[in-house]
């Protein structure tokens, strides 16, 4: 049965269900968005994650900054976007200080890192998706994703696959 | 039957209910796992949650200050 099929299976029975679209690259929103994912899961739900646009650096294999994609333009893109290690804040990023000045004070006050939120989102068996229209404009293929990302979709079957539950968009 | 310890007193939200339900997974049936945790979110919501997911809380003990102890079987 493929991941899609079973997604849209678990979707029939009672198990509450929360849907993310984590579109923004920035630090915190990630933070966000790999908080609530797994503390949902923790709890029971069954949760899924539509990673789009920015969204994609958080699950790239790269997690630097390096020439990832297909073609002149998207490799550059793929550059200066960067992957989880180098998504920066929102706000008073600090030519990228600051995501270090959060981590730093994440793990001095024993708060789980990005990191560490998303090493609990993949135990925990979050389903990650990528957008099929962001990865086509980027020049990105599933191989350039960690292996945990379970398919590539579309907004119709996202909206399938979120159907009578939760869904937010950061 | 095996019982297993888990001390969440200095986690904070979500990795209380994250690492709770983790090392309940790892557990086989008839397991018990001996939760510290503290008073607040972590009191109030740990052993509802895990008795919503099905598993049993056979007891929550007050240990000291702000410490408590929650045992739940799987």
């Amino acid at each position: 049965m493929g991941t899609t099929e079973f997604a849209l299976k678990n979707q029939q029975s009672d198990q509450k269900k929360l849907s993310l679209i984590s579109f923004s690259g920035d630090f915190d929103k990630l933070v966000a968005t790999f908080t609530l994912a797994t503390g949902a899961a923790a709890v029971g739900y069954e949760v899924n994650i539509f990673f789009t646009f920015w969204g994609l650096d958080a699950i790239k294999k790269k997690q630097g900054r390096a020439f990832v994609g297909k073609g002149f333009l998207p490799k550059l893109f793929g550059f200066f976007m960067g992957g989880l290690r180098s998504a920066p804040v929102s706000r008073l990023n600090f030519l990228g200080a600051s995501p270090k000045i959060f981590r730093y004070m994440m793990r001095k006050n024993n708060v789980a890192t990005l990191e560490e939120l998303v090493d609990a989102a993949k135990v925990l068996g979050i389903n990650l998706y990528a957008c099929e229209m962001a990865m086509h404009i980027l020049g990105l293929q599933k191989s350039d994703f960690i292996h945990e990302v379970k398919d590539v979709l579309g907004v119709a079957t996202f909206l399938k696959i979120s159907d009578g539950g939760q869904t937010l968009f950061i | 039957m095996s019982t297993v310890k888990l001390d969440i007193t200095r986690e904070h939200c979500p990795m209380t209910f994250v690492k709770t339900k983790i090392e309940l997974s790892k557990l086989k049936s008839g397991d018990v796992l001996e939760v510290l945790l503290t008073e607040g979110e972590p009191l109030d919501n740990v052993p509802k949650s895990v008795t919503e997911q099905g598993f049993t809380v056979l007891e929550v003990t007050h240990i000291e200050g702000q410490v408590h102890k929650v045992v739940i079987q799987k």
